[in-house]
């Protein structure tokens, strides 16, 4: 929860001071932004890391696969306990901006899409940690993937500021829907329902792509 | 029943078990044995359904072992080579995880781990952390948990690596009154003594074929009841004989000292996994 806590103060308070974004401060437009990208880290990393660990160091794994569970059991056990971990850090979140008074518009489509988020990351998670077999490889896909996602997709800067190709690159990732969904201020009725739809399609793939995996990973 | 049929086992261009049939009838103290990569924990791990078989079927009472068939799985219970214990957890709380994952009711976890703590000795440590156990406690406490949810299977994977002797021979009598009270049991194991005392029948897996299939007593026959051992180039040599005599008049030529003794299984073993160069 330090990462979280550090960019509300550099990019909100410090950087972002004085800073207006689509006519209101820069802090009320962070937020959602660093919202969803702390609730897709913890979700992720939490089911991620504990499997891989399971899996190559404490061999915990075995334990699980041999018990008399189903797959989609297992899977499910550990997706949820992960996107809960995701919800906690969106609640800390959420309480600091209340503290400082930052504007934010709390309503049940935003709790809907964060809790949506932290269940697709935690899926990928669940994905992620079957198919990785060492630390340093996993350490590879947060550089490489997950981290870029954090800083690129609408979080702390609108995605029209995108170079055009890349733009509608960033547009298909999950995170970015998450974000432009939690600030969904504005738009149309069919935008509204289109970022869930996307995350709803990404939490299926993800899903079905671990339990299948969970039936063959040692 | 357990029932090995045409099951292979490749890894890349490796083959680790390759076509083995086999079949494990109720209620035997059945042993795998075999040099180091030989195939005998693959085999393992696949009826544990922690590996799938490349090709071939393994079954258990009729039906094929798969990761979600539930039922088979719970007559199954697994004592892995590695330690696989929650360490962060006490004794008891890793008894109590299994329990709950096996589905048992809360008064049969209670008193099944009152049970198996007392059992394995391990009833005073039961609060305390598992990475404070030394390995001896460990590989007991994997024990329990296997035997937590009362299996028909067990599987033992070299269950007595790194056990010094007086607990070994424990370990020993634990598992021939498991099996005496009808558990079926398999058993991989570097020791060879170990499968000779307790096995009423053993496999000796080379290259991932099983190469012998029999009685221990039968196998050591087989080769010959008597070793004559001697010393020749650097090295020790021995011939197996069907008698005493026959070797006492091989060894009467020789120079330099001799040695003659009934063989063993390990004798077997060696001269049948060509680890040693025949006399």
């Amino acid at each position: 929860m330090i990462a979280p806590v550090l960019y509300l103060i550099v990019f909100g308070w410090g950087l972002g001071s004085g800073i207006n974004v689509g006519g209101s401060s820069y802090i009320n437009f962070v937020i959602p932004g660093i919202i969803a990208l702390t609730t897709m880290t913890l979700s992720f990393s939490t089911v991620a890391n504990d499997i891989n660990i399971a899996r190559t160091y404490t061999r915990t794994f075995e334990e699980f696969m041999v018990a008399p569970v189903s797959m989609l059991v297992y899977a499910a056990g550990k997706i949820t306990a992960g996107a809960l971990r995701g919800l906690y850090s969106a609640l800390i979140i959420v309480l600091l901006a209340i503290v400082f008074q930052a504007g934010l518009r709390l309503d049940l489509y935003f709790i809907m899409i964060t809790i949506l988020n932290c269940f697709v990351f935690s899926a990928l998670g669940l994905t992620a940690g079957l198919i990785i077999d060492s630390h340093g490889d996993m350490a590879k896909f947060s550089n490489f993937v997950i981290t870029p996602m954090s800083f690129l997709c609408g979080t702390f800067f609108p995605l029209d500021k995108m170079p055009v190709g890349l733009k509608e690159i960033i547009w298909v990732l999950p995170l970015t829907q998450t974000s432009l969904a939690l600030r969904s201020q504005g738009e149309s009725v069919f935008q509204t329902l289109l970022h869930p739809t996307i995350l709803i399609i990404y939490l299926l793939i993800f899903i079905i792509t671990g339990v299948r995996l969970c039936k063959k990973a040692e | 029943m357990l029932v090995f049929d045409s099951v292979t086992k490749k890894y890349g261009t490796v083959t680790a078990v390759d076509n083995l049939n086999l079949e494990i009838p109720k209620g035997e103290f059945f042993g795998l044995l075999g040099p180091n990569g030989a195939g005998k924990t693959t085999t393992v791990r696949m009826l544990s359904t922690l590996t799938a078989p490349t090709s071939g079927s393994i079954l258990v009472d009729g039906r094929q072992v798969d990761r979600n068939l539930t039922e088979i799985k719970a007559k199954i219970g697994v004592v892995p080579q590695h330690m696989n214990l929650e360490t962060e957890m006490t004794a008891w709380q890793n008894l109590e995880l299994h329990g709950c994952l096996y589905g048992l009711q809360k008064d049969i976890r209670q008193k099944r781990i009152d049970e198996l703590l007392e059992f394995t000795n391990l009833s005073d440590r039961a609060n305390e952390m598992v990475k404070n156990f030394s390995g001896g406690m460990k590989r007991k406490l994997m024990i329990a948990r296997a035997l937590m949810h009362e299996p028909e299977i067990l599987l033992m994977d070299e269950p007595t690596v790194g056990l010094d002797a007086a607990v070994r021979r424990k370990m020993w009598d634990l598992m021939k009154g498991l099996n005496k009270n009808g558990l079926t049991v398999v058993l991989t194991t570097h020791y060879i003594e170990e499968a000779e005392i307790l096995c009423s029948r053993v496999g000796l897996m080379h290259g991932g074929k099983l190469v012998e299939l029999d009685a221990p007593q039968k196998l050591i026959q087989k080769t010959g009841a008597f070793v004559l051992e001697y010393f020749e180039n650097g090295g020790t040599r021995s011939r197996f004989f069907n008698t005493r005599q026959e070797a006492i008049e091989s060894a009467a030529g020789m120079e330099g000292s001799v040695n003659i003794r009934p063989a063993n299984l390990e004798d077997t073993f060696i001269k049948l996994t060509k680890r040693k160069v025949e006399g």
